[in-house]
C-alpha cells in the first residue's frame, strides 16, 4: 500500500456530531492541527434530531437547584452501575458547558426574567428524591439538538476547524506495541483511501440504533467507531444496556420527545386510562424511560393496547391547548402530523417503545481516554485512543439514560476530551510509528469488500439482522430466545464475511458505505447480543423474564466484552466521588 | 399491485459521458410512502443509486431533491402530495455542479453561509451565567434558526443560479438576518456592511421560490426583506 497518500494531523475526530464538535472547538481553540472526520456533513449528524434538551443545574427554573441532585437522579436512573467519579464531572461541570453554548449562540428559550427555559424530564427530583420533581431540562423549544449541533458546527467554522465532510473512518491503525496511531478513511466524493496518521484518535461516531428494526435513530447510526475498536480488539462495556424510548411513533419509529410529558402530556391505554399511576405512582409518566417502556409493553400484552392490533398507546396533549404546543413542541406538531397523520391539538399520538440509545460503548476515563483491561483485570489506557458521546461509555448512564443528559454528556466529555488531549500534544507524545504491514492489516477489510466476485446482498443480511434484534433482544429478554439469536449472529456473521458489493466504482459510491456500515453493525449486535445473555439479572434497561430481580451481589458492575474471545467479563463501577458522599443502591422506585 | 414509475436522473461520471433518466417501476402496494422509502427499496434492488439521507425525518437535510419539478426533503414527502399520474422524477437540486445520480457537489452552498460570518459575536466579556434575553428579543429568532442548509430554497432561486458566487442566496440570508435579529450579537454594523454591495442581498428580486418550497415553513424573503430595512436604514 506504499502508493497510498496519507494525511498527518495532531488529532484526528471521527464523528462531526455533538461531542465530536466540541472536542474539536477546543482543539481547534488550542491551534493544534486537527481535522473532524466525519461521513456526513456535520450539521446532518444525529445530534440534531435531539428534541427536548439540555438537562443540567442551571439554576434557572429553580434557584435552589444543585449539581448534587442532579447527580443522585443519573446514579438512580442508570440502576446504580453508573461511575459515580464521572456522573459528579459531568453533573459539576455541566453549567460552565452549557453556558458556554449560550455564549456561543445557542438560542435557548427563555423564562420572562430571561434566563435559559427549563423544562421536567423524567427521573428529575429535587433534594435526593426528597423534594419533588424538578424541571432541569434546558431547552430550544423542541428543537434543542438541531440548536446545539448548529451552534457548534457554527463556533467551528469561526475557530477555523479543519474539516473532512464526507470521509468515511474504514479502520484504526495500530503500531506493533498497539498504540492506536491514526485510521483509514475513505473519501466519499472520490472513493480514494487515505492512511489518517495522529497522535491522538478520537471516536465520536455517536450510536448504532440501527442494529434493530424500529429505532428512532437515523439511518447512519451504525456504530462505526464500535465496531473500529472491536475490530482492533478492544474491550466494549454495557453493551447489553440499550434504552427503549417510550414515545415512538407507531410504525414511522420517528422520536416523541420525553419533553411532552415534561409539558403535562401523559400516555393512556385503550380504556382511556392514564396506566402509569399505576406502575410509579409518585412520578407517574415521569419515571425513568426504561420503568416507562415496560410499563407500555405491560399494558400491550395484557390486552390494553389501542389501535386494530392493540400493539401501542397513546400520548394525550390536546389538553395542552394550543398555545404550549405552539411555542413549547412545535417541532413534536410538525412530526406527529407528517408521520402519525395527527394532530396533537385534536387527537392523542399513537406511540410505542422503540429503540433509542446505547448506554454502553468505549470504556472510557472522565478525560475520554480508552480503556482496556491489563492480564490481571486492571484498567489500562489504551495509547493514542479516545472516546466521548454515546460511542463512549464513561458511565455516567449506567444500565439507563435520564432524559436530557445524552446531550449533557456530549459537551461536558467532548470538552473534557478535547482539553486532555490539549495537554497530552502539549507534553508531548511520541508513539511508533505504523509499519507497512500495520496498515495493511487495517486495510484488509475495505480490500475485502472490493475484491467480493459474489454472495448475498448488503440490503438483505442487514435486514436479517435487524430482525434477529428486534425480536431476541428487545425490552424483555429471556435465555432461551438470546441464545437463539446469537446462533443466529454467528450464522449471518460467516454470511456478512462472504458478502458482496457488486458496485466497485469510486464516486460517491454509497453501496460501499453501506457495505462498511454492515461490517459495523454486526459488531454491535453481537457484542450486545453475548453481553445481553451473560449478564443474569435485570437492571435498568436490561430486563428478563427469567432473571427478573437486580442482583448487586453479582453484578453490581459493569459488563467488559472481549471481542477475540467473544467473552464477557466484569469491570468494577467507580463508588467514590471526590467531593460527595457515595450514593449507595437502594431499591430503585419512581 | 400498485405500481409506480420513477424516473431518476442518473450519472457516474466514471461511466457515463452525460447524464440520462432512467425509469424504474415501484410496487407501492398502495401505501402513502415517504419519497425516501421510495428510493431506499429501489436502492436495495439498484445499488448503484446513489442519494444522500441521513434523519428520516426533516430535520437533517441531507436528501434535499427535486421531485416533480418541485425543490423538497425526500424523507417527509409522501408520494400522496407529489405524484401526479402514477408517475414520480426525481432530479438533483438545480443549479449545482451533480457529483452522482441525485447528490450535488455543495460546496457553493455552504461557501455562501460561511460567507455571513453564521456565529454570533459579541465583543463584550461573556458573564458568568447565561446572557439574559427576553423571551420577546428571544421570539425574533423563531422562523429562522430551524433552518437545516438543505439548499432546497438557494437551489429553486433564479437570481442564486446567475450569481451563485456574488448572491449569498435565501439560506445564507435567512442566517444573516438570524444573528442581525439576536439582541446577544453586536457586530449589526460589520455585518450589514458586508453585505451592502450591489450583490449579496440586492439580487434578491422578491421571486418567492424559496418560500414556496422551503420544507420547514421558513421565509427567506421576510427575512431579506429585514436586512433590506437595516441597510437602507443604515445609509440614511
Amino acid at each position: 500500500m506504499s502508493n497510498m497518500r496519507s494525511l498527518t494531523f495532531d488529532a484526528i475526530i471521527i464523528g462531526g456530531g455533538g461531542s465530536g464538535l466540541r472536542a474539536a472547538l477546543e482543539l481547534a481553540k488550542s491551534g493544534k492541527k486537527t481535522a473532524v472526520l466525519s461521513k456526513v456533513f456535520p450539521t446532518r449528524s444525529h445530534t440534531v434530531s435531539a428534541q427536548g434538551g439540555i438537562t443540567c443545574a442551571i439554576a434557572s427554573a429553580d434557584p435552589n437547584d444543585d449539581w448534587r441532585w442532579h447527580m443522585y437522579d443519573t446514579v438512580k436512573g442508570g440502576d446504580y452501575i453508573t461511575d459515580q467519579d464521572a456522573a459528579e464531572y459531568m453533573c459539576s461541570e455541566g453549567p460552565k458547558a452549557v453556558f458556554e453554548l449560550e455564549h456561543m449562540g445557542l438560542p435557548f428559550s427563555r423564562f420572562d426574567n430571561g434566563r435559559i427555559y427549563q423544562r421536567p424530564f423524567g427521573g428529575q427530583s429535587k433534594d435526593f428524591g426528597k423534594g419533588g420533581q424538578a424541571a432541569r431540562t434546558c431547552a430550544a423549544a423542541d428543537r434543542t439538538g438541531h440548536a446545539l449541533l448548529h451552534t457548534l458546527y457554527q463556533n467551528n467554522l469561526k475557530n477555523n476547524t479543519t474539516f473532512l465532510n464526507e470521509w468515511f473512518a474504514v479502520d484504526l491503525v495500530k503500531n506493533a506495541n498497539g498504540d492506536v496511531v491514526g485510521c483509514i478513511a475513505m473519501c466519499i466524493e472520490t472513493g480514494e483511501v487515505v492512511h489518517v496518521k495522529s497522535k491522538a484518535t478520537v471516536l465520536a461516531t455517536g450510536g448504532a440504533g440501527r442494529i434493530y428494526a424500529s429505532t428512532t435513530n437515523a439511518l447512519i447510526n451504525t456504530g462505526d467507531g464500535i465496531g473500529m475498536a472491536l475490530r482492533a480488539g478492544f474491550p466494549m462495556q454495557d453493551m447489553e444496556m440499550w434504552q427503549f424510548h417510550p414515545t415512538g411513533i407507531y410504525g414511522a419509529g420517528v422520536l416523541v420527545t420525553e419533553g411532552c410529558r415534561g409539558e403535562g402530556g401523559y400516555l393512556v391505554n385503550k380504556d382511556g386510562e392514564r396506566f402509569m399511576e399505576r406502575y410509579a405512582p409518585n412520578a407517574k409518566d415521569l419515571a425513568g424511560r426504561d420503568v416507562v417502556a415496560r410499563s407500555m409493553v405491560m399494558e400491550i400484552l395484557e390486552g390494553r393496547g389501542c389501535g386494530e392490533n392493540g400493539d401501542h398507546v397513546f400520548l394525550k396533549l390536546d389538553h395542552l391547548g394550543e398555545e404550549v404546543l405552539g411555542k413549547r413542541l412545535p417541532g413534536i406538531s410538525e412530526l406527529s402530523k407528517i408521520f402519525a397523520h395527527v394532530d396533537p391539538t385534536e387527537a392523542p399520538i399513537p406511540v410505542v417503545p422503540t429503540c433509542h440509545y446505547m448506554m454502553g460503548g468505549v470504556p472510557t476515563n472522565v478525560h475520554g481516554q480508552a480503556i482496556m483491561q491489563d492480564t490481571k483485570g486492571k484498567d489500562k489506557v489504551i495509547n493514542g485512543l479516545f472516546a466521548c458521546g454515546e460511542a463512549a461509555c464513561v458511565s455516567v448512564h449506567g444500565a439507563n439514560r435520564l432524559g436530557g443528559n445524552s446531550l449533557l454528556d456530549l459537551v461536558v466529555f467532548g470538552r473534557a476530551a478535547g482539553m486532555f488531549i490539549e495537554n497530552a500534544l502539549n507534553e508531548g507524545v511520541d508513539y511508533l510509528d505504523a509499519s507497512e504491514s500495520d496498515v495493511d492489516s487495517a486495510m484488509q477489510r475495505i480490500t475485502r469488500w472490493n475484491e467480493s466476485s459474489g454472495g448475498e446482498s448488503v440490503a438483505d443480511l442487514k435486514a436479517e439482522l435487524q430482525g434477529i434484534m428486534q425480536t431476541s433482544f428487545g425490552v424483555f429478554r429471556q435465555e432461551d430466545n438470546m441464545q437463539e439469536g446469537v446462533k443466529q449472529l454467528a450464522d449471518l456473521r460467516e454470511r456478512i464475511a462472504n458478502a458482496h458489493l457488486a458496485d466497485k466504482s469510486g464516486a460517491f459510491n454509497t453501496a460501499r458505505v453501506e457495505a462498511l456500515e454492515l461490517d459495523n453493525l454486526m459488531e454491535v449486535a453481537e457484542a450486545t447480543a453475548i453481553a445481553a445473555l451473560e449478564r443474569k439479572e435485570s437492571r435498568g434497561a436490561h430486563s428478563r423474564y427469567d432473571y427478573p430481580d437486580r442482583d448487586d451481589v453479582n453484578w453490581l458492575k459493569h459488563s467488559m466484552y472481549f471481542p477475540a474471545q467473544k467473552k464477557v467479563g466484569k469491570r468494577d463501577v467507580n463508588f467514590k466521588p471526590k467531593t460527595v458522599d457515595t450514593f449507595e443502591p437502594k431499591v430503585r422506585t419512581y | 399491485m400498485s405500481m409506480l414509475q420513477v424516473f431518476i436522473y442518473r450519472y457516474n461520471p466514471e461511466t457515463d459521458s452525460a447524464p440520462y433518466m432512467q425509469e424504474y417501476q415501484v410496487d407501492t402496494q398502495g401505501r402513502d410512502l415517504m419519497v425516501l422509502n421510495v428510493l431506499e427499496m429501489l436502492k436495495a434492488e439498484d445499488t448503484t443509486l446513489a442519494y444522500r439521507r441521513s434523519c428520516r425525518e426533516g430535520v437533517c437535510g441531507s436528501d434535499g431533491m427535486n421531485m416533480n419539478g418541485k425543490n423538497g426533503l425526500a424523507c417527509i414527502t409522501s408520494l400522496s402530495e407529489v405524484v401526479k399520474d402514477g408517475k414520480l422524477t426525481l432530479r438533483p437540486l438545480p443549479g449545482l455542479p451533480v457529483v452522482r445520480d441525485l447528490v450535488v457537489d455543495m460546496a457553493l452552498f455552504y461557501k455562501q453561509y460561511e460567507r455571513i460570518q453564521p456565529y454570533l459575536q459579541n465583543d463584550e466579556p461573556a458573564p458568568a451565567i447565561e446572557r439574559l434575553q427576553s423571551p420577546k428579543e428571544r421570539d425574533k429568532l423563531d422562523g429562522l434558526y430551524e433552518c437545516i442548509l438543505c439548499a432546497c430554497c438557494s437551489t429553486a432561486c433564479p437570481s442564486f443560479w446567475w450569481n451563485p458566487d456574488k448572491f449569498v442566496g435565501p439560506a445564507g440570508l435567512l442566517q444573516a438576518y438570524r444573528f442581525l435579529a439576536d439582541s446577544r450579537d453586536t457586530a449589526t454594523r460589520e455585518r450589514l456592511s458586508d453585505l451592502e454591495d450591489p450583490f449579496s442581498v440586492f439580487r434578491c428580486r422578491g421571486i418567492m421560490n424559496c418560500v414556496a418550497v422551503c420544507p420547514k415553513g421558513l421565509n427567506p424573503t421576510r427575512a431579506i426583506g429585514k436586512i433590506r430595512e437595516m441597510l437602507l436604514a443604515d445609509a440614511t
